[in-house]
């Protein structure tokens, strides 16, 4: 009798799909809406890489990395000196933040556990500090840098700016990437002797190296598109970088400069200098996947 | 290999009292707390030298625990402390003016789970003996090392490849190799084969038998196959629950050589649970 399953009376009909039915229904009415909730956030990302490709891409070439931007008036030229800048600028963001930044989080991660009331004091504090608008960074530093001539409008002054900025990412993916190391590692090292800075330099921060790298480069990527905290630190310069203690031009501040400039040459060149900083945001975000992906 | 065990036997026809009963730990009356809580009370026991003590017990008995203890691993756990005595040859683990590193570089552990550092077999092993600064060939102390836990002959060829990629057995073999490198006297082990399969476990119990001549060993277990295999003497730990204490709290029921525990125990409990009546 088991067997013979035509005998019983189970109605086979109601195991199949039922389209018109209200849960069916409403299946597909949400995951339509959420599929053209997901289009419609692409759009902007792809207007605007495209917008900027059809307008920059005219004026790559080789003056483009090579020369300086041309006075009003005149053809031609590039913007050399404003690339230099923008890798000179984020280059002194990143030699401030990323040794204080992981320092911190690793005081926070591994010795701050000792008293929990400060840590989550100092992660309030950088949570917060990341929520700062970045022109508010840009004012601070003009108020402790620019205006007291210590050194004034310089690169140093920009890169201060940027630090800021950096900061509070890389304390918080590091302080995340020292938490995931399994606790195991950590007795290991103390079971053979190690004292807690021997455990923590020579054991745990190279576990978690991989995810610290993602961090700084997201850091990196953001602070290179900063414009505001540099127009008021870095200031601007025609000219080639000259000293980290004199003004400096920058991808960010010339797009800002040049766009609103009433010469088509400057506005060819501000669309060619936005392509270039959409580019290099892109490798390093993209850079930073790999280095993850690969260990 | 023999020439250590020829020269204990005889020194120990020489000086007969100086082997079985050198005790290198002992714990006096301790009892451990957690806050207010206390974990396991009424702790004594003395390690004899060159000999495995196996501590068995149902979980939650504070084996673990106490042998952590030995070692101060506990330190780490904030509202940790204990009361009573633990002393390493006479003097005091827990004095003011001890420091926990150098506690931990002469008793070593190893630990339930394979652990190995996310770093080559070499230089798991020789972690140890550089955060020590040690100066002799590396080279050589890894071989050795290895060669001690019965793993060179399989890793010989990849000491440059990561830790991660051994087996779950050759994982443990060489968390016991990193323990050695750095040539500590007393060697804790806390469930060393409870991740193991049969085979990798015999392999680590042979092993425990090399080393004793150099080492002192005490393993936790929830064997009582592998206790009676390996270990000289047994200290069966109890649990009870207690009124009003909100837990249970665990406590030296026996300690008394391997053979007497499980044959001929003082305490009925204790020939409870060696006979399986419970746990």
């Amino acid at each position: 009798m088991l067997a013979n399953f035509s005998m019983d009376n189970f109605n086979s009909q109601s195991l199949k799909i039922n389209k018109a039915s209200r849960r069916s229904l409403f299946n597909a009415i949400m995951t339509g809406l959420s599929a053209a909730c997901i289009l419609t956030a692409l759009v902007p990302l792809a207007l605007v890489l495209f917008y900027v490709t059809v307008n920059g891409f005219n004026r790559l070439d080789l003056d483009l990395f090579t020369q300086l931007p041309p006075a009003p008036g005149l053809q031609g030229g590039g913007i050399a000196n404003a690339i230099a800048g923008t890798l000179i600028v984020v280059a002194i963001a990143t030699l401030i933040a990323v040794p204080i930044g992981v320092m911190c989080a690793i005081w926070l991660a591994e010795f701050g556990g000792d008293d929990t009331s400060i840590d989550e004091w100092v992660r309030f504090g950088v949570n917060i500090l990341a929520g700062v608008p970045s022109i508010i960074s840009g004012v601070f530093i003009y108020g402790l840098m620019v205006k007291p001539a210590l050194p004034g409008y310089s690169a140093l002054a920009g890169g201060v700016a940027l630090a800021v900025l950096m900061l509070p990412t890389i304390i918080r993916t590091t302080d995340e990437a020292l938490k995931i190391v399994p606790q195991d590692i950590r007795w290991a090292a103390l079971g053979v002797g190690a004292s807690k800075y021997q455990m923590v330099l020579k054991v745990v921060l190279p576990a978690a190296v991989p995810a610290i790298l993602t961090g700084v480069t997201l850091a990196v990527a953001r602070a290179a598109g900063e414009t505001a905290p540099l127009i008021f630190t870095a200031l601007f310069s025609p000219f080639w970088p000259n000293g980290i203690t004199n003004p400096i031009a920058s991808l960010a501040v010339l797009v800002y400069n040049f766009a609103t400039l009433p010469f088509k040459p400057q506005q060819e060149l501000a669309w060619a200098a936005s392509l270039i900083l959409v580019l290099l945001v892109l490798a390093s975000s993209i850079t930073a996947r790999l280095v993850t992906r690969k260990r | 290999m023999i020439e250590p065990g020829l020269r204990r036997i005889v020194e120990s026809i020489m000086n007969p009292t100086s082997i079985a009963n050198d005790v290198v730990l002992r714990a006096k009356d301790c009892d451990i707390y957690y806050g207010a809580y206390r974990a396991v009370r009424d702790v004594s026991v003395d390690i004899p030298q060159h000999k495995v003590t196996a501590f068995i017990g149902p979980s939650g008995c504070g084996k673990s625990t106490v042998l952590r203890c030995f070692n101060r691993l506990n330190d780490l756990i904030e509202v940790f402390h204990l009361k009573g005595k633990m002393t390493y040859h006479g003097q005091d683990l827990y004095a003011a003016d001890v420091d926990p590193v150098e506690v931990r570089r002469r008793i070593g552990m190893v630990f339930q789970k394979p652990n190995p550092f996310p770093k080559t077999i070499y230089d798991n092993i020789a972690y140890g003996p550089r955060i020590s600064n040690y100066q002799g060939d590396m080279d050589e102390l890894v071989e050795t090392s290895l060669r001690r836990a019965a793993l060179w002959d399989e890793v010989k060829d990849k000491l440059q490849e990561s830790g991660f990629s051994l087996s779950g057995g050759q994982q443990q073999r060489l968390c016991i190799a990193r323990t050695i490198a750095v040539q500590p006297e007393v060697v804790l082990m806390d469930e060393p084969c409870s991740a193991l399969d049969p085979i990798s476990t015999l392999k680590v119990e042979e092993l425990m038998k090399e080393l004793i001549q150099d080492y002192t060993i005490i393993i936790v277990t929830h064997n009582m196959q592998q206790a009676t295999r390996v270990a000289d003497y047994t200290a069966f730990f109890n649990a009870e629950v207690v009124e009003g204490a909100g837990g249970k709290v665990g406590y030296l029921a026996e300690f008394d050589e391997t053979q007497k525990i499980f044959s001929d125990p003082v305490q009925p409990e204790t020939r409870d649970y060696v006979t399986g009546r419970f746990g």
